[in-house]
């Protein structure tokens, strides 16, 4: 049987409308047309369900909606991503990971928690196939020596260094200044790493405070009245919480409970305080509350499309770092994909040591990794928590509000 | 000792108290099950994140209090409890232990995937104004929701009490507890006062877990952490005593508390397992241990 197609002035018209269609397109669709053939498979781990669902599933949106600002940006790739569950475990990040490179993924994500993102870098390695972190801040990951991880996201030190400078920063500009603080931490791999930086990096910090307790207790704790009651008996100043987010609500919740009010609730750079759960639950009480966290660039126009792309499809989701960072480790995927034009790991391991991404999402310098594989130039904000939104107080240039310290009391007029 | 320090001291005392009242109700369906049938419930946290979901769910859907919901709870729990023994626990009564056992975790994973399958892997709890709130006496401050549980664990084992020794089904229940021969003999219908007392044993466990949801939120996997911590305070109280279970939760919720104060609350788990190899050591019946109901 043959087929015959006959040109007629009909079959001249449809190809004469088709290309013009596509002349006169829009330019996100003739970017869409003229995308990387074939696509990178990536996995992203993230813990989308289990104890920090809610987390996992906030860094879910920022990858929802990672290709469209791409198509936004102007980026000619399209990344196919296939999601796995790492349940909040260990354990299962690790199977997850095994699992989604059997499937054929070239580069994996994730995976929010440092101990889920050390057994998944273990199976990276092993495997060969490159890992770029989104959140997950245990120094470890990127000083193993580990030949296919990145990291975009600042170590514990970092992050504690660069909450601590605005620590200073903040009692210079109130006038007021804590003499003693107490520190309460989560004890799993990110809580330890933070606190046991923050006691090595304290004494040579020069803080104006004194720290009189260190607190620290189980992820999975249904009950912080002991460790708050504990915490309140030291008539700290202020209160240092190294938390995630269902201890987050707990701690202030004891805190309302118990009467205890510091002079402030100041977060060393852990989750916890700024996530739209959060907001949700403790209603009046979550104002206030200071994080010292790395933050969206709201003058980025990338930052913007993400914004715009995230709005229109979670209206009813707010976007934070969560979203923020996992949105850039794609990113990062993204240009290592077109730089290498190959989905062999050598090739986009190579690609990813040599990224420079100027034009991101979160406050800082250029996406630039070092030897080790760590992003340095991204930079903290001091995220004060105002009418229920997280919003940056400092550094004054990116400063979207005053700031509010001391923190007013729990029934202050200032908390409606 | 400085006034401070005891001031600090008699709080966390108070907080150990209000939590151990409730740790007490909880573990009182374990005991009374046991005392009774000489049968150990393995899946007691199971049926209890049951209650806790039909309280969030009252809560959720149909914006009842779990206070307000704790009679219905308890009801249905008990109606169930009853059904279960009479259907499927019944026929086990006096088969070796691990033929019981294996029975009652196998009703325990059953329980949590169906928990699983239909309200998902994710912590739901309730969100009440007076989660937030506390009473102060002189300097000394009382959480709301702990005082408001407290005392209705208070109100439950009361009730129990009258129960057993003021009705003329409590005593037979406890008459075939201390001789099921006897009780048989005389002419009591003993397999019905088992179901009967399954389904007590079952509503302590369903007002439980409509109280705890006020104070913690409920996943699937709650369970295994609160079967063990009832086997915990009722072999501390002393196992089939009802007394005893409210001792022991008492007596875990304090030291906790106080170890938490004292040493670090990271720590506080640990009193509980050390007061239990104190007690299997010194006194293997439990504190309050030989049929004491």
């Amino acid at each position: 049987m043959t087929s015959h197609k006959t040109f007629t002035r009909r079959y001249l018209g449809q190809t004469a409308l088709a290309g013009a269609t596509l002349i006169g397109a829009p330019l996100p669709l003739r970017y869409a047309a003229a995308q990387t053939t074939g696509n990178l498979k990536v996995a992203l781990l993230l813990p989308t369900s289990g104890i920090q669902a809610q987390i996992g599933q906030a860094c879910r949106r920022g990858a929802d909606v990672a290709n469209d600002v791409f198509t936004d940006m102007k980026l000619p790739v399209k990344l196919e991503i296939v999601n796995y569950d790492t349940e909040s475990k260990p354990d299962v990040a690790r199977t997850q990971a095994e699992k989604a490179i059997d499937a054929g993924c070239q580069m994996l994500v994730g995976a929010f928690d440092s101990g889920q993102t050390i057994a998944i870098a273990q199976v990276a390695e092993q495997r060969g196939v490159p890992l770029v972190v989104n959140i997950a801040a245990a120094p470890q990951i990127t000083e193993q020596g580990y030949k296919f991880v990145v990291r975009n996201f600042p170590t514990a030190p970092m992050l504690i260094t660069g909450a601590l400078s605005l620590h200073k920063e903040i009692f210079k500009v109130s006038g007021k200044t804590p003499k003693t603080a107490v520190m309460m931490g989560v004890n799993d791999t990110f809580g330890t790493s933070m606190v046991n930086g923050i006691k090595a990096l304290f004494p040579k910090l020069d803080m104006p405070y004194e720290i009189v307790d260190t607190i620290t207790y189980d992820p999975a704790a249904k009950d912080l009245s002991v460790e708050v009651g504990r915490a309140k008996a030291t008539k700290a100043e202020l209160l240092i919480p190294v938390n995630r987010l269902n201890d987050a609500k707990l701690m202030i919740q004891e805190m309302v409970k118990q009467r205890w009010e510091p002079m402030g609730v100041m977060n060393p750079g852990a989750p916890g305080l700024y996530e739209q759960d959060f907001f949700k639950t403790m209603g009046k009480y979550s104002d206030f509350l200071i994080s010292n966290v790395p933050w969206l660039d709201p003058k980025s126009a990338m930052t913007q499309s993400l914004e715009k792309r995230h709005a229109a499809k979670f209206p009813n989701d707010q976007l934070d770092i969560n979203a923020g960072f996992t949105f850039e480790g794609l990113l990062v995927a993204a240009q290592a994909w077109i730089t290498a034009k190959s989905t062999k790991a050598d090739a986009l391991m190579d690609a990813l040591r040599k990224t420079k991404i100027d034009l991101h999402v979160i406050i800082g310098g250029p996406i630039q990794f070092d030897a080790k594989g760590q992003n340095v130039n991204i930079k903290a904000a001091a995220v004060e928590n105002l009418k229920r939104k997280p919003t940056v107080v400092m550094p004054a240039e990116s400063a979207a509000a005053p700031l509010v310290f001391p923190m007013p009391g729990w029934n202050d007029k200032r908390r409606t | 000792m400085t006034a401070d320090f005891l001031l600090n001291l008699a709080q966390a005392i108070i907080n150990g108290l209000l939590t151990g009242m409730v740790y007490g109700l909880m573990a009182l369906g374990l005991s009374v099950i046991f005392g009774v049938m000489r049968i150990v419930n393995f899946a007691h946290g199971e049926m209890m994140v049951v209650g806790m979901y039909l309280a969030w769910m009252g809560f959720e859907y149909l914006q009842v209090s779990p206070m307000l919901s704790l009679p219905v709870i308890a009801a249905l729990f008990f109606g169930a409890g009853y059904i279960l023994q009479r259907s499927l626990i019944s026929p086990f009564i006096g088969r070796p232990e691990h033929q019981q056992f294996l029975l009652l975790l196998a009703v325990a994973i059953l329980l949590v995937n169906a928990s699983l399958a239909i309200a998902g892997p994710d912590s739901r709890g309730v969100q009440m104004e007076s989660q937030f709130d506390s009473y102060e006496l002189g300097p000394l401050v009382f959480d709301a929701v702990r005082l408001h549980a407290a005392l209705a664990a208070v109100a439950i084992a009361l009730l129990l009490w009258l129960f057993f020794t003021r009705t003329r089904t409590g005593k037979s229940i406890r008459a075939a507890a201390d001789n099921n021969l006897a009780a048989l003999v005389v002419g009591l219908d003993v397999r019905r006062l088992y179901s009967f007392t399954f389904g007590i044993g079952a509503a302590c466990v369903g007002a439980a877990g409509a109280l705890m949801i006020t104070i913690i939120p409920v996943s699937p996997f709650l369970a295994v952490e609160y079967t063990l911590l009832a086997f915990v305070i009722v072999i501390v109280g002393g196992l089939g005593s009802m007394t005893g279970a409210l001792l022991g939760g008492l007596l875990i919720g304090v030291s906790e508390a106080v170890a938490g104060l004292l040493l670090q609350p990271s720590l506080k788990s640990m009193f509980s397992f050390g007061l239990l190899i104190l007690v299997l050591l010194l006194r293997p019946q439990g504190l309050l241990g030989k049929g004491s109901q």
